[in-house]
């Protein structure tokens, strides 16, 4: 059972207006197994939040912290925290030239691992994670996300999130951009690491349609950098009917 | 807010009637589309055999660029010229020079299959010059200077499963050699032709590629020469009717070496693709120059050059040009440069230049850039456990990788996969 910790979380980036806070003071807890869904308007940080996780160093966090079973995370490198167990499936996945998927694939895994996959089994794992996920196989052979459409990316996003087995996931807005087809798809995989393996993941979105596939415990409503209220799943219907109004400040005419 | 225009007093921008009858931008004619008439300099014509036009300044249009066979239209190159500014004189002096052949490079067909013929041409003798007409004084002097050219064919109709590997070698260093190939692939023909440099020399080596209607052409210039050679050459390509051409130039070794690479079309409906590949270590100067020359309507082009470099003093140059005639409509570009500088006091140049006299076109686009890695690339390796010096292998190696993966012969693609690991081993990547 593992405890992912967020306390009084600031963060900051650099614009060209100066330094801008994004995060005013985030605070969460997730257990391993729990599903919590974050929701919210545009610009709330929902995706500062994932990106500061994972470590993106264009965020600076400017005070709280974030801790892992009692260890700083805010101290790992970004490839520590992948070991340690934390995975973020991105909202917009970059196109690596030249690097194949199955290159990729096991140089990842063997990082994560600490040791290089069984050639056999792993090539079996990694055709039959695709099949799931409806993946055509030949994407093997293709670079890194190269040409993949919108949909093509988010699905191997969750492809490596189930090849890699995280303690943790991070889905930023994983949903943007799906049909109906591709939402089922990724969610059953969602749901699949969920069961297998006791993944506790953070669920970005912007819309509630996926959580009629994946049903969150907790549902986190963000706005203006903080957590505005916090609730069960019947928040997220609550959302569905009135929209995000009560949260926002009321315009000056 | 409306200006009614009268007879007398219609309103003029710069001389130019405006209003709002008439909407003129000044230098392009009613629609907007084509540069009005007057702006266009008179019909370009290349030099045939022999023929030359007038000489006109060099950093202009490159279609104004002097083009001929003959000697006596260049100068040699005192370095304050637009195309050689960049370039070690001194040391490209041994190539510049109008001087005989020393010891020659020994060209070899590894196999001559069927469909397949190989013969030497004198100076006139067609097809040599058909396709080829200097554009500097380094290939005027290489093609003067080669008495008999080497005639590679292959019949119509032939499609070659395997490629035709041609292996060039410098004899004697610092020794000068002139040479020029004619490459022909006939129509409907599928020819991939590997021309694999090594060894030593002062070569000035020219090639001209003769592609007939639906022809699929793949030439790979290898650069694999010895640390003290010099490679100056003018590698050119006219493409039949909806033929399709790949040029991949690799360059890996030589002190210093300056190619040209230029495509033009005889029809419509053709697509080339232009690539290259250039890994410069302390010491080397690698320059390519690209020449994408629409002259006419409905073809395609693509030009992708990268280049990494590591050590004091490498140093790079890539200048592409495209020109996109008035009479190029339905014209399809792109050419784009990226290099990769993985130590401190290497230099890169990046030129693109684009030049586009007609608006009715599918695109036209060029890009350019030259630094360290890319940040977003070394984050999304590393956010799945990848540590940093290894997601930058990987990222250094996919950059290469990208042109290899274009060459589409695995013998080639696995011997060049070898070089490019002792290059980074240099340099602990």
């Amino acid at each position: 059972m593992s405890t992912l910790e967020i306390k009084d979380l600031h963060v900051s980036i650099e614009t060209e207006q100066g330094v801008k806070e994004i995060l005013k003071g985030v605070t969460l807890t997730i257990k391993s197994g729990e599903i919590h869904a974050i929701m919210g308007p545009n610009g709330s940080g929902k995706s500062t939040l994932a990106s500061t996780i994972a470590g993106h160093p264009r965020y600076n966090v400017t005070s709280g912290t974030i801790t892992l079973d009692g260890v700083n995370v805010l101290d790992m490198a970004v490839d520590e925290r992948a070991r340690a167990g934390l995975f973020l499936a991105m909202q917009y996945p970059v196109e690596v030239p030249g690097v194949t998927m199955t290159n990729f694939l096991r140089t990842a895994k063997t990082a994560i691992d600490g040791e290089a996959p069984k050639l056999r089994t792993w090539a079996k794992d990694v055709r039959s994670a695709m099949e799931k996920l409806k993946i055509d196989a030949d994407f093997a052979n293709r670079n890194v996300n190269e040409g993949f459409s919108g949909g093509e990316k988010k699905r191997v996003e969750i492809l490596q999130m189930e090849l890699f087995k995280p303690k943790f996931a991070v889905l930023d807005e994983t949903d943007s951009g799906l049909d109906i087809d591709a939402l089922r798809v990724v969610s059953e995989g969602v749901n699949r690491a969920h069961a297998e393996n006791d993944m506790g993941t953070l669920l970005i979105t912007h819309y509630t349609r996926i959580l009629n596939y994946i049903t969150p415990q907790f549902v986190h409503v963000f706005v203006d950098g903080r957590v505005a209220e916090q609730g069960g799943p019947e928040l997220a219907d609550e959302l569905e009917a009135n929209g995000y109004d009560r949260f926002l400040a009321p315009v000056q005419a | 807010m409306t200006n009614p225009a009268s007879a007398e007093q219609a309103e003029k921008v710069e001389g130019v009637e405006v209003g709002e009858a008439r909407i003129t931008i000044p230098g392009m004619s009613e629609e907007g589309e084509n540069l009005a008439t007057a702006h266009v300099e008179t019909e370009h014509t290349h030099g045939g055999l022999g023929e030359s036009t007038t000489k006109s300044k060099s950093g202009g249009s490159r279609a104004d660029r002097t083009t001929s066979l003959s000697v006596a239209d260049f100068d040699v190159p005192t370095g304050r010229e637009e195309e050689w500014r960049f370039s070690p004189l001194k040391k490209l002096g041994r190539v510049l020079s109008d001087a005989a052949t020393q010891t020659p490079v020994t060209l070899k067909l590894r196999k001559t299959p069927d469909g397949v013929t190989q013969e030497s041409l004198a100076h006139a003798q067609s097809p040599r010059g058909t396709v080829f007409s200097a554009a500097d004084r380094a290939a005027v002097v290489g093609y003067s200077q080669t008495e008999q050219a080497d005639y590679i064919k292959v019949a119509a109709d032939t499609e070659l499963s395997d490629p035709l590997f041609i292996d060039i070698t410098g004899e004697a260093a610092g020794h000068r050699a002139n040479g020029h190939l004619v490459l022909e692939a006939g129509t409907h023909s599928k020819v991939v032709f590997v021309l694999e440099h090594r060894g030593s020399a002062d070569a000035n080596l020219n090639v001209e590629v003769i592609i007939r209607d639906g022809a699929d052409v793949t030439v790979v210039s290898l650069q694999r020469w010895a640390e003290d050679a010099i490679h100056v050459g003018q590698q050119d390509a006219e493409l039949g009717r909806d033929a399709k051409y790949k040029h991949v130039s690799v360059t890996l070794g030589g002190e210093v070496v300056r190619l040209n690479s230029n495509v033009r079309y005889a029809a419509e409906g053709a697509e080339a693709s232009m690539y290259g590949l250039y890994f410069a270590d302390a010491g080397q100067h690698l320059e390519h120059r690209s020449f994408v020359d629409h002259n006419s309507p409905r073809n395609t082009s693509n030009v992708l050059y990268k280049g990494a470099l590591q050590g004091q003093d490498a140093r790079t140059v890539w200048v592409g040009d495209v020109l996109i005639r008035k009479a190029a409509e339905g014209t399809d570009s792109y050419e784009k440069n990226q290099n990769l500088i993985l130590t401190d006091g290497a230099r890169a140049d990046s030129i693109p230049n684009l030049e586009i006299e007609t608006g009715l076109i599918e695109g036209a686009g060029h890009a350019s850039s030259t630094g360290r890695f890319d940040e977003n690339h070394l984050f999304y390796l590393m956010a799945r456990g990848i540590p940093e010096k290894e997601a930058r292998q990987l990222v250094v190696r996919g950059f290469l990788n990208e042109i290899i993966q274009a060459i589409g012969v695995e013998s080639i693609e696995d011997s060049l996969h070898e070089d490019l690991e002792k290059e980074l081993e240099m340099v602990g990547f």
